[in-house]
């Protein structure tokens, strides 16, 4: 288990105070000076020897990223964009550090703009995260006061930070539709090139990061490259905030090392798999998007980006939805299929088009109201939207499915067996299984 | 997607307090001349905190204060999901989250309790007027689901008995306690916290303990001495080329030492003038065939 000094985010469940006060006595804010005289080039370098890799599911490495910016200015600002728009379901970790420890994340702010040229940030915060937003829009103001950013702040880089937010569209979380709706249009995602690296926010240089991986900047940079990275296993180390939901007995936000086993997370943080390991049925390891691994394939499985792509799945943002054995699993597939339907942005036919016809699809399968040869056919399906539009979202629709129809086909075709042989209409509350 | 329309019945206008539209135009500073569209979201939001929801008047309202196309704030208005285009109930518009983490903990009894307390179908009210409510996707607290909303607070770790005490509580006006309503604190573990327990992590002895920060100061360190090495040697040549000829005006060190390279790469030009053919210069010169 990682040790309680080697934890970034120490307030992260706000048992102390979240402002600069109690951050400053955290260990905030400390030094931040130093590691914006020892330059960009060194702040870049620190990063990439770090090995953070980026903390809002792609797993991009951060300070590559941010080397991609212009070295030298040509007359465009530059500008950061936190993605705060956590939407993606089973993810609830950027909530706790907007809330709970703000000031890392301004700290970060200030640094990774030093770093890339820019002298404005905004933070892009999801609209349903309203006292999360004040918390945030508190901090950076106390920031102000202190003379910590601003024009003529004590680190001798002028910095302005903004809040913004949406209204509910988790498109928003995809880098370039997030700058469409920090523009004030609908969130639909732009065709890449150019990158934002080129043309972003106001047709300027830009970078889009998670909130998590600018959050854990600073400690990074002050506490050294090679603490970073001596946690975790090679090309995935660090220490990740992991979320536990669903059938645990103890669900909860936590930090520990990458590469920790996933048994190893879910007994000693979770509190168990409910009703006991042995009645642990599948999980999905990093978000809504992320294809569903059966329980068998959990025994050695180590939560990581490696770790995870080994049972094709992926690691996504590292949280963990465990479904026990009364769980239908088909309804629940069926209800993120409703999930992506409801959240498509239209833009692209494939997508829009194809997440409802899955949705529908499924729930037929749901209650067993369909056809063997269906499943084949929406397998088919899901490889006709997967990699035909512009952005992630018809991928992200067509994994889950495919993960279920990998894993599951049996219990699909038991279903429509059941079904055929007692052909009517029930509609079931499925979901209610025992509990 | 979801395809929504604005109401039927619509007010005749819409205007801000005076407070609300001083904060408007102080939004309006956050983002460069001429992109003052981008504040579009916020001022819808707070159209709809003020009215509780957005009505058409509203909409051509925002599109004159921000000098946009109606047709680009109505697409806004109807893209993102959180405004709403009808009056919800008085008290309270409940927003039961249902998608998969928290449906598997049972948000399907809180919405049976809202299709049997409130209305059948969602966005509809109350018969007192009070309520309304709605499904809405992942609301980002899985760990404490299931959860609820209410703008602008949350109400996590539910049951069909607390949710139900919630809903008497709102209808008799009890102040409500946001947060999980079960005796846990935020996302921590319900049996009690099992990490973040060492007191030195808050006594203040974390400051000033990084290895980063003394490598940060070893390349300042070294970047100082490289450019004061550099320096040196720059005064150095300076005062070489300056040495055989101190007549000369003194020139910046940096011409001087461009100027010394280029009377180097003289010779060398020379010779490059003569054609190469020319058997002067040619290195086979002076061998007989």
């Amino acid at each position: 288990m990682l040790a309680d000094k080697d934890r970034i985010f120490t307030n992260i469940y706000g048992h102390h105070d979240w402002g600069l006060k109690g951050a400053l006595q955290r260990g905030s804010w400390d030094g931040t000076k130093t590691i914006l005289e020892a330059g960009r080039d060194w702040i870049i370098d620190q990063m990439k020897a770090s090995g953070l890799r980026g903390r809002g599911g792609a797993g991009f490495s951060t300070g590559l990223k941010w080397s991609f910016m212009p070295k030298k200015n040509d007359g465009r600002p530059h500008y950061l964009v936190i993605n705060a728009d956590e939407s993606e379901p089973g993810t609830c970790k950027d909530r706790e550090i907007l809330r709970h420890d703000p000031h890392h994340l301004v700290e970060g702010a200030l640094i990774a703009s030093f770093a890339m040229g820019a002298h404005v940030a905004y933070i892009y915060v999801r609209g349903e995260f309203i006292r999360e937003r004040e918390h945030l829009q508190a901090a950076i103001d106390q920031a102000y006061e202190a003379r910590l950013i601003g024009k003529n702040n004590v680190h001798g880089w002028d910095m302005d930070i903004y809040v913004a937010h949406g209204a509910g569209a988790y498109i928003c979380g995809e880098e370039t539709a997030l700058l469409e709706s920090l523009e004030g249009k609908k969130g639909q995602p732009r065709l890449k090139p150019p990158f934002p690296a080129n043309v972003g926010l106001y047709g300027c240089p830009t970078t889009v990061n998670n909130v998590e991986s600018i959050a854990v900047a600073p400690t990074i940079l002050r506490r050294g490259a090679a603490w970073f990275s001596s946690i975790g296993r090679p090309n995935n180390v660090g220490t990740k905030l992991f979320g536990i939901s669903g059938h645990v007995n103890t669900p909860c936000i936590v930090e520990e090392a990458m590469g920790i086993p996933f048994r190893e997370l879910i007994e000693k943080h979770g509190g168990g798999v409910r009703g006991g390991w042995d009645n642990l049925l599948a999980i999905i390891p990093g978000g809504a998007s992320c294809p569903i691994i059966p329980a068998k394939d959990c025994e050695e499985l180590i939560m990581d980006f490696d770790g995870t792509r080994a049972v094709k799945s992926s690691f996504g943002t590292a949280g963990v939805l465990v479904m026990d054995k009364s769980t239908d699993v088909i309804k629940a597939i069926a209800r993120i299929a409703s999930f992506f339907k409801h959240e498509s942005c239209g833009q692209c036919t494939p997508c829009r088009e194809g997440t409802g016809w899955m949705w529908r699809v499924m729930e037929r399968m749901a209650r067993g109201e369909a056809e063997k040869r269906e499943i084949d056919m929406l397998l088919q399906v899901t490889t006709q939207i997967e990699g035909h539009t512009i952005c992630a979202l018809g991928d992200a629709a067509a994994w889950p499915i495919q993960g279920l129809i990998r894993h599951f086909r049996p219990l699909i075709e038991e279903r429509i067996d059941l079904y055929s042989a007692n052909p009517k209409p029930v509609e079931r509350e499925m979901m209610e299984a025992a509990e | 997607m979801s395809v929504r329309r604005l109401a039927s019945e619509q007010p005749s206008s819409f205007a801000f307090t005076p407070e609300n539209l001083a904060w408007a135009q102080k939004q309006l500073l956050k983002f460069p001349e001429g992109k003052q569209a981008s504040a579009v979201i916020p001022i819808l939001w707070r159209v709809q905190e003020q009215e509780g929801w957005v009505s058409e008047p509203s909409i051509r309202w925002v599109g004159e204060f921000l000098d946009m196309p109606f047709i680009r704030v109505l697409e806004i208005a109807t893209f993102y999901t959180m405004f709403l285009l009808a009056p919800v109930g008085k008290k309270a518009h409940i927003q039961v989250c249902g998608t998969t983490p928290c449906m598997i903990r049972g948000a399907g009894r809180l919405l049976n309790v809202c299709r049997e307390r409130i209305h059948h179908d969602p966005f509809h009210i109350s018969a007192n007027g009070d309520l309304s409510w709605e499904e809405v996707e992942c609301l980002g607290a899985c760990v404490n689901a299931p959860m609820v909303q209410i703008v602008p607070d949350t109400y996590e770790d539910l049951t069909v008995e607390s949710f139900n005490k919630l809903i008497d509580d709102i209808e008799a006006g009890v102040p409500l306690k946001p947060g999980p309503q079960i005796a846990r604190h935020y996302s921590a573990p319900e049996t009690g916290f099992r990490v973040l327990t060492t007191e030195s992590l808050y006594d203040g002895s974390m400051i000033g303990q990084g290895a980063g920060l003394a490598a940060a100061r070893d390349a300042i360190a070294a970047r100082a001495a490289a450019e004061a090495e550099a320096a040196k040697a720059a005064a150095e040549a300076a005062k070489a080329a300056a040495d055989p000829a101190p007549a000369e005006a003194p020139a910046a060190p940096a011409v001087k030492a461009q100027a010394e390279a280029d009377k180097e790469k003289v010779p060398n030009i020379a010779p490059q003038n003569v054609p190469a053919s020319d058997p002067a210069v040619r290195p086979d010169a002076g061998k007989k065939e």
